[in-house]
Formats: structure tokens, C-alpha cells, sequence
């Protein structure tokens, strides 16, 4: 088990890499450089740039030195001191403009896959067990209707709805009484009631696929000959059904978090533009169009981190609940 | 134990046919069978069949330019088309009537129940225009017979400027659908090529590209999308755009696809009719064109058909944030990006369901028409 | 049918008229179809039939555990319970509290693949202790201690440890152990065994008959045996239902149903095992192969070992002459398909040699030979393989598949279709069948479809891999004389591939036989059959199941243990 464990760390650390050089990339990708479009904007602006005060920032932000050395300096940077590189737009380090973000990002992906997987596998399970009745046919429809809605549709409609039927403005976390307010049990009830619309909208798309998903594994298992056995030993239908093919047809479900959660990171940051939530999604819209590059690359780099650290924890999980695969 | 004779019927050939003629059906034959057992599929290949020809066929279709404004009719509701007209078939619509709303200090719009303009099919065009870009032509599907100032033709309403949803959204249709097409077109090159060497030549290849396509897979889509198209220089003429964001799309596409054919190839090498062709002494390219190509052949088909609305849907995302297409070309994400602002849509609700309807339907038809195609894709199953 | 019950024994259970029903689209398929029989304390009674007779049906009714959409229509099932009152199972709600208070705890099964019929995420001790808690509230400590009490019984090593392991670390005779100590553990009045020996070797299956022999003579239990195998039947049943399609054919002791079977059905069953029992009528009459001709195959200290680190194949050396059929028998995991598969260079062994006559004389090792040497090679040494669905494909019909291996070879037009023609008549298909596809035909017809490319090039040697195991008992008599009526008539030589000696006895001139990579004995089959010098070649054989039941004689059988030569216990 902790061979196993320590093999998964292992197989990590080159796909973290893969990612920095990913990430780095898409830094260096739009032709030209930061400055290039700094100047472009004083020249539009009116004012000329001497020569020498580039010369300057160019070498200031290492812009002069070949590419992998920028690599370099730039990881560096990260894995010794933690820093991330300059806000060229908001002039300020990246650190300090991220983790607020990068926190609330976080806790909406987990609220949502908490979400998602409360209410999947009961659904997904009656939709099985009652296969073909009124109710596993409208589970099905549902979740293939929600499969075709793109997220950012559904925060549209959902806002929509919100403002055109109940009057209701919706976006952000906070009323903006609370907002620069600190914690507290007032500002508690008020984040609850913001980030359900959030959740459930960013949720909806991964929850109509594990629908389907545990929908799927547990017909798989319903007919496999361990269950019959399991009849044969005098067991209660309802005991047996959770015993053994629920609990089997869990593990598979398990795995797919490996892409659940890129999946909901993805439609967090997509959602989060729309409803403007103090996540990292309008950040990095907003870095990205600037050509912000570090700001961009840095919040691009931590949110696969986190997509890679979740997969593992999935694999570890994985092993604890399936001897199959801890026995390898 | 194997004798087919006397198992019971449920694992015996499945179809409505004469034993006779299931004997001698060939994979497609049995693929379509099976296929056509699926209902809603089914009706979803009708429904594809359709927006694809839609989309073919959008100069024809479309009443008006989708580019041409019209400041008289910002933001006019949906006109209600009627067929019949004091009891014998005379397609109308009813003029609209402006009136200014002092509350809101907006503009509404009130269908004048006593001025019908009448809708021709077939009407001549506006302008002549040339069908596909080759077939020089001035008649429309529909439009108004004979337009007089103050009438107007808005079947699902208009935009800020005036123009034409229903127009736009059929217009769309060219970008969005085809973005899938082209899209997986690039997936299948990529997919199976790369696939096809994982799975043809194992060892360390295989596990770096697998490793790789993990790689690719772990990293959330949307911000490597939108890390890329933000990458895109805004001057560029929209025929490069559509390309590079098609392939941006694509990128993540190919990896389900190489890991399906890499599955099969590696199933398939080992069973025993490759083998056994193997040892008749045929190559090793022969082996691939005459046995494994065919052999999933159907799976690639179902992968493909279940990968265009990812991409229908990637493109449309990309466009709404404004890092993907850009006007003036139109895609269905471009026209949403009209409705992101919510004062907006509450004011016209229909720039948002519109193209919003054409997102869902043609999604919900691909899924299930990939759904139906996966569940065909091996006849045999049930056969043998 | 003429047997009437003997009522002074002590029946336990009662079946009468049973009829189980699967509703299909194409309309009502009788599964089981007005059955009856009793089974009586201390007593087996087996049901035997092949595959899709019902019998399977038959025993799941019992427990109303039949898969859906399968349904009991009519009949009636009586267990006397064990305080003497009667219950209709027939009539119980199958999801009802009444059958479940039945289900384990008076009626206990086992399965045909205790790999899939155990959890594989559940240590063994949950599952068998689940019994004891469902039935009677024994949880905890007591129930661990009767769990290893069972362990005990069922003679699995160190239970103190296995209690705790789960099923993928077990083997498969060690698994079916273990549904055996969980069908035991509520001390059941019966006991339903649903084919548990047939996915075992020989030599496990022979302890587990013995083991359920003991433990029902221990528990007093009544036996209900289900099996395709008369000789299992033979060795274990007192009394034998013959099931075919749904019906039951022939009912009586199992005495009668050998020695003077009433039945026509029964008759031929019994015919088509009888004749595996000993040499092929067409193989008394033959010319012996003479052992000074030159060998057509000269494989020497061939060795395979795989990257797992597994010697499959481990310094064998073997001799086919001209015309000759060399059986190669061994267990699974033996190596015998390697092997095989090894003489046409699908696998490549890393040392030794596969020496081959050429027509013209001289000799070819296959082993080194270049690219398109082998495919010279591959004409003249074919392959039939095993399984009859995967060796085909499906996507080419028949007339195709059989063109295959000529089309390679030049053949083409008028020519090819000819010779399609003739080959297909000459494994006793209709030529008329040959635009059909594969899913047309049933087993045997696939099999014989894979002769016909075998031969179609005019092959020397033909290497046929457990060829006849996939079929019903009764056909694999034909398929084998058809093999031998083609090498007749082609002068071919074979190497066939078995597990089952009965067909190597029927069929093969020579025997050699594999243990764990290594051959341990060779020589003529009557040789090795009547008096086998290695000890593992004595354990094998005496493991055999013989169908006669007045010469019962697995559990006098010898036991082999390769550290110890001989053992009690292995």
C-alpha cells in the first residue's frame, strides 16, 4: 500500500513538470512580449519610449535571455521563494493577487463535487435498480439534456430565471454588505445562500454524466454471479443491493474523479466569469486578454497542480477501497 | 458448448429477419439493424441530417442578411408567424408597432393585429447570392411577398442592431456544426495515427504516449483553451482563426480517440483470427486493412460521433468569452456573446434562447445518435 | 422413467411437474419444463445434461434465484423442514422474507466459477460469515471463530490467516473451498452444486468431489449434483436425472442409467462417452507408424521463458513422425499451449531448436528461420485453435475465411472458388453455405470451418490447441473422427493439444505429458495410459473421472506432491 502510494508520488513529479513547461508555454505563445504590448499602448497613447527605459525592463523582467534560461528562472522563482513573477497589467506580484482567488476556487470545485456525488449515486442507483421503469427513463433524458447544456448557458438561464421571475440579482459570493467584512456566522448564512446557484449550476453537467456512469457500473455488477451467491446465502434484497454491487460499483466511480474534476475546475472558471465570482475565472479571463503572461501562466499552472493533486488523492482513495488494486 | 442450436433464444441472432437472411448479413447490415432498434437515435439522425442541411443550405434559408442592421427594430421581439388568414392559407405576419414604455424609458414593440404582412415561400431574394458559394441564385425559402417600409419579418426577434436572429442562428450553424466536423476530422489524423503507434508498436512508445495523453487529460480544459486562444492574434483574417481554434479545440479531442483505437488494437492483435490470418502468411499491413480496420471500424465511427458536441460546445465557450471567434463572424458562441449581459437578456430573452436552443438540440441529437452508434457498434455481441 | 422413488429412505425435498419460463419477444422459452425428482438425506443425485438443457435452471428454481425474466409457472417444490414441517418453495414470494429464511440456511449452493461468485473486494471471512449473522445474529468473535472452524473443515491451509484474504489471492481449487465452507456454514439439510468442479483441473476437481463427499457423509446432507461430465456422475451420483431441452429424459439410479439406460437420448449420451473411453475403432485397424522413419518434427531443448520472469516453456524435446499423432496432455498452467504456439513461431523461444523436414528432404530450424521461410513453413505447418467464436472472424463469411489462406497462396478465379468448394465438402459443410457468416453456424460447424483453413493449403503438420474442448460431449467424438478420416485421406501428422485424456487416448498415436513447462513422460498412449512410469502422470491419470460407476476410483487415487514425490494430501 505504501509502495503504492510512493510509486503514484513518483509518477507525479514528471507530469507537474510537463505542466510548468505547459503552462510556461502558454506564456511565451502570444507573438511578442509584454513590453511589446506596453509600448504599443504608450505609442497609441501619444508618448514615446526611449530606447534605453526598454532596454531596462527588458532586462528587469529577463526578457533578453534565451528561453530556457527564462524557464528556469521562472520555476526557480516559484519552487525556492514561492514567487510567481510580476503582475505587468496590475504591477503588483502575482502571490499576492492569487491565493484569495485560488482559495475560493478551491472550496466552489469542493462544494461542487460534494454536490455532484450526493446526489448522483442515489439516482444513479434507482435509475439501475428500477431499470427501464417511468423514473430510470426520465433520469436518463435529464441527464442527457444536461450533458448538452454548456455551463456558462446554464448560469445565464439561471440568472435569468433568478432576475426575470423572482427579482432577485444574482452574482458574486457576498451581499456587499459582507464582502470586505470578516468572518463571521452572519456572513456564513449569506456565502450559503450565494454559492448554492454556483454549485448547482457548475455541478449539473458532471452530475448527468456520473448518472450515467454509476448507472452503468452497477447494471454491470447487478448481473455478475456474486451477487446471485450473495441471494442464495438468504440475504435481504435491499442489504445485498448495498453490500455488494453498490459497493463495487463505486470503485470505478472513484477513478473518474481523475476527470470530474478537471472537468469541474473547468466549468468553475467558465461560471465564475459569467456570475462574476471572486474566483480565479474572471482573473484569468481578464490576465489572459491583457496578455498578462505571468499572471495568466502562474493561475494556469496552480489550477492543473491542484487538478494533478486531486487525481492522486482519487488514485490513493482508490487503493484503499479496492484490495485489487493495492495487492498489484 | 457453444452449439447454437440449443441455447436459449435470447443469445441467438436478435433481429427481425428470416434465419436466411441474418445468415448472410454482412457487419453493416447487422450495425444498421441493431442501430435502427434505437429509437430516439434514430430520431436524432433525422434531426442532425437536418441542422447539417440547414447549415448548407443558410443563404437559401435565411429570409435576410444576417449582417444587415436595422436601428428602427432594436431588440423586436419574436413575430408570430400564422398560416392561415381569415380561414384560407395566407402565411402572415403582423406588424409591429413601437411604442415608448415612460417607466422604464424603453422601447416596446406590439404586434398591430389589423396590418397583416403577408410571408410568401420561395420569394425572391433581396439580393442575388450564390447557394454553397457556386450555385448563383435570387430566391429564398421564405420572406416577405412585398415589403413596405415599417414591416419587418423577425420570426425569433432581433438583436441590439436590428438584425435577424433567425438568420444569425442559421448562419451560425455553418461555423458551430462545422467546427465539430472539421474538428473531429483533425482528432481521427491525429487519434488514430498516434493511437495506432501506440497500440502497433508497444514498449516504451506506447507507455510515453500513454503517459503523455494522461498528462494532456489531467490538465482542466478550459483554461488551457483559453490559455491558447487568448494566443491568438486579433488582426488575424477569421479563415486562420476558425482553423487554429478548430485545432485548439481538437487538441483534447484526440485523446479519447487514440486511446480507443490503442485499446483495440492491442485486443485485437492477440485474438485468434489475427493470429490465424498471421499464420495464412498475411502482412502485417494486410492484417490491419483487412481485419482490424474493419473490426473497429464502427467503434471509431460512434467515438467520432460522440466527440463533435465537445467540441460544438468548447467552440461555443471559447466565442462566449470573447478569446475565440470574433464578429463579424458568426457562430452560435458569438452570438451569445450578445447576451452576456443580463440587463440584456432580460430585455430580449431571445438572444440568449435562440442560439441556446440550437446549442441544446443539436448537442442532445449528436449524444444520442453517438449513444445509439456505440450500442451498435458490435452486432455480434448479441449474435454470437 | 420406470423407476419408481424408493419411499423408505427419508425425502427431503420434492419436486414436482416444476416449470420455469423465460417470457422472450419471440415468445415463451421453456427453460425447464415439468421436471421432477427427490432428493433424500445422505443422498446425490445428479443432473446431468448438456449445454442449454435446463439443468442449471433446474437447481436455481429450487432457491427461486432464477435471473430475470425467468419466472416459475407451474409445479410444485416440498422441503420437509427441520422441524418437520412442509414448505412449497414454488409458492414463496422469490423476494419474500419466507424463501430467504430457506436460502442459506436449509438449501446452500455452490457455483461453477468461484472467482466470480465471490466478491472480490470482501475478505473471504465477511462472506462466509455472513451466513451465520443473517441467519443467526452471530457476529463478532463467535462468528470468527465458526468462520475458522469452516476454514478448518474445508482443509484450507493456515485458516488463521486466510480468514483475512481475499479471493484473487486464492487459487481456484482454494476458492471453491471457500464457497464451500460458506454453503456450509449454517449446516444446510441440502446442498446444490451448480457445475463446481468444471472450471478445474482434473486433479483439483478430484478433491473437491472428495471433499464434498466427506462433508456430506459428516453433515448428512442431501446432494444435488449438476454436471455436464458422466464421469463425474459416475463417480459421485446414487441417483442421475438426464435433462434434455427443458424435459427430463431418463430418471433412476445411476447403475441403471449406465449399465442399461431406457432412454434414446440417454443411450446415445452414454454411446458418446463410452466411445472416448478407449481408442478410435479407425486407429485399432492402422499400420503402426514405424519409429525408424524420419522424424517430420525434431523440436530439441526448446525453452521459452516469458518477461514476467514465468519459464512457460522449459527444455522440451519432442519427435512427430510422418503421418503420426502426438498428444501433449498437462493441466492448466502446464505450458501446453505455449508450447504449441512456440512450434509456428507466434511465440519466440529464446533457446533450443525446432527442426523441420521440408518435402525436399532437408531440414529447417523454425526457430531461426528467416521471414520468408516461415511463411514456406506456415503453409506446410497449420494451426486449429481452440475457441470456434474467436478464431473467426466475423466480419468475413465463411466462403472468405476459408479463401484466405489460399488467396495469400496464389490461388485465384475459378480455381479458388473450386477449391472452396471441395474443402467445405470435405469437413462436411454445405458449399451452398459459404456466402453465410460466421454467427450462422453453431460450434461445431465454426470448428470445422477452422479445419477447412487449416487444410486448405495442403498442410504436412498440423498443430491442433484443445481443439474438441469448447464442444458438447457428443459432437467431440465427430469432430475427432473427422480429424483422423482427413489425416488419413491428406496424410497429415498432428500435435493435439488436450487437456482431456480421454480424447488423447482416443485419438493420439504417442503421448507426451507437460508439468509446469517440462515434459515428465513420453511414449505410445497405451504405454502411458496402462502404466505411466512418472508420478504426476500417475496422479493425473488416476484423477480421471471414470464413467462407470461399478469402478468408482478417484478417491483411491495417487497423489502427486513435486517436493515430496509422493503425499497424502495435495
Amino acid at each position: 500500500m505504501l509502495r503504492y502510494i510512493l510509486k503514484r508520488l513518483v509518477f507525479a513529479i514528471p507530469t507537474l513538470f510537463a505542466v510548468s513547461i505547459i503552462a510556461f508555454i502558454i506564456i511565451q505563445l502570444p507573438p511578442g512580449d509584454y513590453l511589446t504590448t506596453l509600448m504599443a499602448d504608450w505609442a497609441s497613447q501619444g508618448g514615446a519610449v526611449e530606447a534605453g527605459t526598454v532596454a531596462a525592463m527588458r532586462e528587469r523582467y529577463g526578457l533578453d535571455q534565451p528561453i530556457y534560461f527564462q524557464y528556469y528562472k521562472w520555476i526557480w522563482g516559484i519552487l525556492t521563494a514561492g514567487d510567481f513573477g510580476i503582475s505587468f497589467e496590475l504591477g503588483k506580484p502575482v502571490t499576492e493577487l492569487i491565493w484569495n482567488r485560488l482559495g475560493f476556487s478551491l472550496l466552489l470545485s469542493l462544494l461542487t463535487l460534494c454536490f455532484v456525488w450526493a446526489i448522483a449515486i442515489p439516482i444513479g442507483i434507482l435509475s439501475a435498480v428500477r431499470q427501464y421503469s417511468i423514473s430510470d427513463y426520465t433520469a436518463t433524458f435529464l441527464a442527457f439534456f444536461f450533458l448538452a447544456v454548456p455551463d456558462f448557458l446554464m448560469a445565464l438561464s439561471a440568472m435569468y430565471v433568478m432576475s426575470a421571475w423572482f427579482g432577485q440579482s444574482v452574482g458574486g459570493l457576498f451581499s456587499p454588505d459582507y464582502v470586505d467584512a470578516g468572518w463571521s456566522f452572519g456572513k456564513l448564512v449569506d456565502f450559503a445562500r450565494h454559492v448554492w446557484l454556483p454549485v448547482v449550476v457548475i455541478g449539473l453537467g458532471s452530475l448527468a454524466a456520473l448518472v450515467r456512469i454509476m448507472r452503468a457500473n452497477l447494471l454491470d455488477e447487478l448481473s455478475k454471479p456474486y451477487v446471485t451467491t450473495a441471494r442464495a446465502k438468504g440475504m435481504s434484497e435491499l442489504e445485498l443491493l448495498i453490500r455488494y454491487p453498490v459497493r463495487l460499483a463505486l470503485n470505478p466511480l472513484i477513478s473518474t474523479l481523475g476527470w470530474i474534476l478537471p472537468a469541474v475546475i473547468s466549468g468553475e472558471i467558465i461560471v465564475s466569469v459569467v456570475m462574476s465570482l471572486p474566483t480565479t475565472g474572471p482573473l484569468l479571463l481578464r490576465a489572459l486578454l491583457a496578455q498578462d503572461m505571468y499572471l495568466a501562466g502562474s493561475l494556469i499552472l496552480l489550477i492543473s497542480v491542484l487538478t494533478i493533486i486531486g487525481t492522486l488523492i482519487s488514485d490513493i482513495l482508490l487503493a484503499l477501497t479496492d484490495p485489487r488494486i493495492r495487492f498489484q | 458448448m457453444t452449439d447454437i442450436t440449443s441455447l436459449p433464444p435470447e443469445t441467438g441472432p436478435s433481429f427481425n429477419l428470416s434465419g436466411k437472411d441474418i445468415a448472410v448479413a454482412g457487419q453493416w447490415r447487422l450495425f444498421w439493424l441493431k442501430f435502427k432498434k434505437h429509437r430516439i437515435a434514430l430520431a436524432s439522425l433525422v434531426v442532425i441530417v437536418f441542422m447539417y442541411l440547414v447549415a448548407a443550405f443558410a443563404d437559401f434559408i435565411a429570409p435576410v442578411d444576417p449582417n444587415a442592421t436595422n436601428a428602427r427594430f432594436t431588440y423586436a421581439p419574436p413575430q408570430g408567424l400564422s398560416l392561415l388568414l381569415d380561414g384560407s392559407f395566407r402565411p402572415h405576419v403582423y406588424q409591429l408597432k413601437m411604442t415608448l414604455n415612460t417607466e422604464s424609458m424603453r422601447r416596446e414593440f406590439v404586434a398591430d393585429p389589423t396590418k397583416p404582412v403577408s410571408v410568401g415561400f420561395f420569394v425572391k431574394a433581396p439580393q442575388p447570392y450564390y447557394l454553397l458559394g457556386l450555385i448563383p441564385m435570387q430566391t429564398k425559402l421564405f420572406g416577405l411577398t412585398n415589403p413596405q417600409v415599417g414591416d419587418s419579418l423577425y420570426i425569433f426577434g432581433a438583436d441590439r442592431l436590428g438584425r435577424d436572429i433567425f438568420s444569425r442562428v442559421v448562419h451560425g450553424a455553418q461555423i458551430s456544426l462545422s467546427i465539430g466536423l472539421v474538428g473531429v476530422f483533425m482528432s481521427l489524423i491525429l487519434g488514430v495515427t498516434i493511437g495506432g503507434i501506440s497500440g502497433f508498436f508497444g514498449g516504451w512508445v506506447d507507455l510515453a504516449i500513454q503517459r503523455f495523453i494522461e498528462l494532456l487529460r489531467s490538465i482542466p480544459t478550459i483554461p488551457l483553451w483559453m490559455g491558447l486562444a487568448a494566443a491568438i492574434p486579433v488582426g488575424w483574417p477569421p479563415l486562420r482563426t476558425y482553423f487554429v481554434i478548430t485545432l485548439i479545440v481538437s487538441l483534447i479531442g484526440w485523446t479519447s480517440l487514440a486511446r480507443e483505437v490503442r485499446g483495440k488494437f492491442l485486443s485485437l492483435r492477440s485474438e485468434d483470427f489475427v493470429i490465424a490470418a498471421r499464420l495464412d502468411g498475411m502482412s502485417e499491413i494486410g492484417i490491419i486493412f483487412n481485419h482490424l480496420v474493419p473490426s473497429f471500424m464502427s467503434h471509431i465511427i460512434a467515438t467520432l460521433t460522440l466527440a463533435i458536441p465537445s467540441m460544438i460546445l468548447a467552440e461555443t465557450a471559447l466565442s462566449f468569452l470573447g478569446i475565440g471567434l470574433q464578429p463579424p463572424i458568426i457562430s452560435w458562441g458569438v452570438l451569445l456573446q450578445e447576451a452576456q449581459n443580463i440587463r440584456a437578456v432580460a430585455q430580449a430573452p431571445w438572444l440568449l434562447f435562440t442560439p441556446a436552443a440550437a446549442i441544446v438540440i443539436s448537442v442532445l441529437s449528436l449524444n444520442f445518435l453517438g449513444d445509439g452508434l456505440r450500442d451498435a457498434a458490435d452486432p455480434y455481441e448479441s449474435v454470437s | 422413467m420406470n423407476m419408481s422413488p424408493n419411499t423408505s429412505q427419508e425425502t427431503i425435498l420434492k419436486v414436482e411437474d416444476l416449470k420455469t419460463y423465460f417470457p422472450m419477444r419471440t415468445g415463451i422459452f421453456k427453460a425447464v419444463d415439468g421436471v421432477s425428482f427427490e432428493l433424500k438425506r445422505g443422498k446425490t443425485l445428479c443432473v446431468v445434461g448438456e449445454s442449454g438443457s435446463g439443468k442449471s435452471v433446474t437447481a436455481r428454481s429450487i432457491l427461486q434465484i432464477v435471473d430475470r425474466p425467468g419466472r416459475i409457472e407451474g409445479g410444485s417444490i416440498l422441503l420437509t423442514r427441520a422441524d418437520g414441517s412442509v414448505t412449497d418453495l414454488a409458492k414463496l414470494d422469490p423476494r419474500g422474507k419466507d424463501i430467504r429464511s430457506v436460502r442459506g440456511k436449509e438449501i446452500a449452493m455452490i457455483f461453477q466459477e468461484p472467482m466470480s461468485s465471490l466478491s472480490p473486494v470482501h475478505r473471504i471471512g465477511t462472506q462466509i460469515g455472513e451466513a451465520l449473522r443473517i441467519h443467526f445474529g452471530i457476529r463478532g468473535n463467535e462468528q470468527r471463530e465458526r468462520v475458522l472452524e469452516l476454514l478448518r473443515q474445508v482443509e484450507i491451509p493456515r485458516p488463521e490467516t486466510a480468514i483475512d484474504r481475499y479471493t484473487f489471492e486464492f487459487s481456484g481449487g482454494m476458492r471453491q473451498r471457500v464457497m464451500i465452507a460458506m454453503a456450509l456454514a449454517c449446516n444446510p439439510q441440502v446442498l446444490i452444486a451448480d457445475e463446481p468442479t468444471t472450471a478445474l483441473d482434473v486433479t483439483t476437481q478430484a478433491e473437491i468431489l472428495d471433499l464434498i463427499k466427506k462433508l456430506q457423509q459428516s453433515h448428512g446432507m442431501a446432494v444435488l449434483f449438476i454436471t455436464h461430465d458422466m464421469g463425474v456422475v459416475a463417480e459421485i451420483a446414487d441417483e442421475v436425472l438426464v435433462m434434455y431441452r427443458g424435459k427430463v429424459m431418463e430418471r433412476g439410479p445411476v447403475e441403471q442409467i449406465f449399465h442399461a439406460p431406457q432412454d434414446d437420448y440417454t443411450r446415445r449420451l452414454i454411446g458418446s462417452v463410452v466411445k472416448l473411453e478407449k481408442k478410435a475403432e479407425v486407429r485399432l485397424t492402422r499400420a503402426p507408424i514405424a519409429a525408424e522413419a524420419a522424424p517430420l518434427l525434431d523440436v530439441k531443448n526448446l525453452s521459452l521463458t516469458f518477461p514476467s520472469g514465468l519459464k512457460a516453456v522449459d527444455d522440451v524435446s519432442l519427435v512427430v513422425r510422418p503421418g503420426e499423432t502426438l498428444g501433449i496432455v498437462g493441466e492448466s498452467g502446464s505450458g501446453k499451449t505455449t508450447m504449441g504456439r512456440c512450434l509456428l513461431r507466434i511465440y519466440d523461444p529464446q533457446a533450443g531448436a525446432i527442426d523441420f523436414r521440408r518435402p525436399d528432404g532437408h531440414t529447417v530450424d523454425i526457430r531461426t528461420a528467416d521471414k520468408a521461410e516461415l511463411k514456406d513453413i506456415r503453409r506446410e505447418v497449420r494451426m486449429i485453435f481452440q475457441d470456434p467464436v474467436g478464431s473467426l472472424s466475423p466480419r468475413k463469411n465463411v466462403g472468405q475465411i476459408i479463401a484466405e489462406p489460399l488467396k495469400l497462396a496464389g490461388v485465384k478465379g475459378r480455381e479458388l472458388e473450386d477449391r472452396v468448394s471441395e474443402l467445405m465438402v470435405q469437413v462436411g459443410l454445405e458449399p451452398a453455405w459459404r456466402e453465410r457468416y460466421p454467427h450462422a453456424f453453431s460450434g461445431g460447424q465454426r470448428q470445422r470451418i477452422g479445419i477447412a483453413r487449416a487444410i486448405a493449403v495442403k498442410p504436412r503438420l498440423i498443430v491442433a490447441d484443445e481443439a474438441t474442448s469448447a464442444l458438447d460431449v457428443s459432437l467431440r467424438s465427430q469432430m475427432l473422427d473427422l480429424m483422423m478420416k482427413l489425416q488419413d485421406e491428406l496424410g497429415l501428422s498432428y500435435v493435439f493439444i488436450s487437456h482431456d485424456m480421454s480424447v488423447i487416448r482416443y485419438m493420439c498415436d504417442r503421448v507426451a505429458v507437460m508439468y509446469r513447462g517440462r515434459i515428465v513422460e513420453t511414449g505410445d498412449t497405451d504405454q502411458v495410459v496402462n502404466h505411466p512410469q512418472h508420478d504426476y502422470t500417475r496422479a493425473l491419470l488416476s484423477a480421471i473421472p471414470h464413467p462407470d460407476p461399478r469402478e468408482r476410483r478417484i478417491h483411491k487415487r495417487f497423489r502427486y506432491d513435486p517436493a515430496r514425490t509422493v503425499s497424502a494430501n495435495g
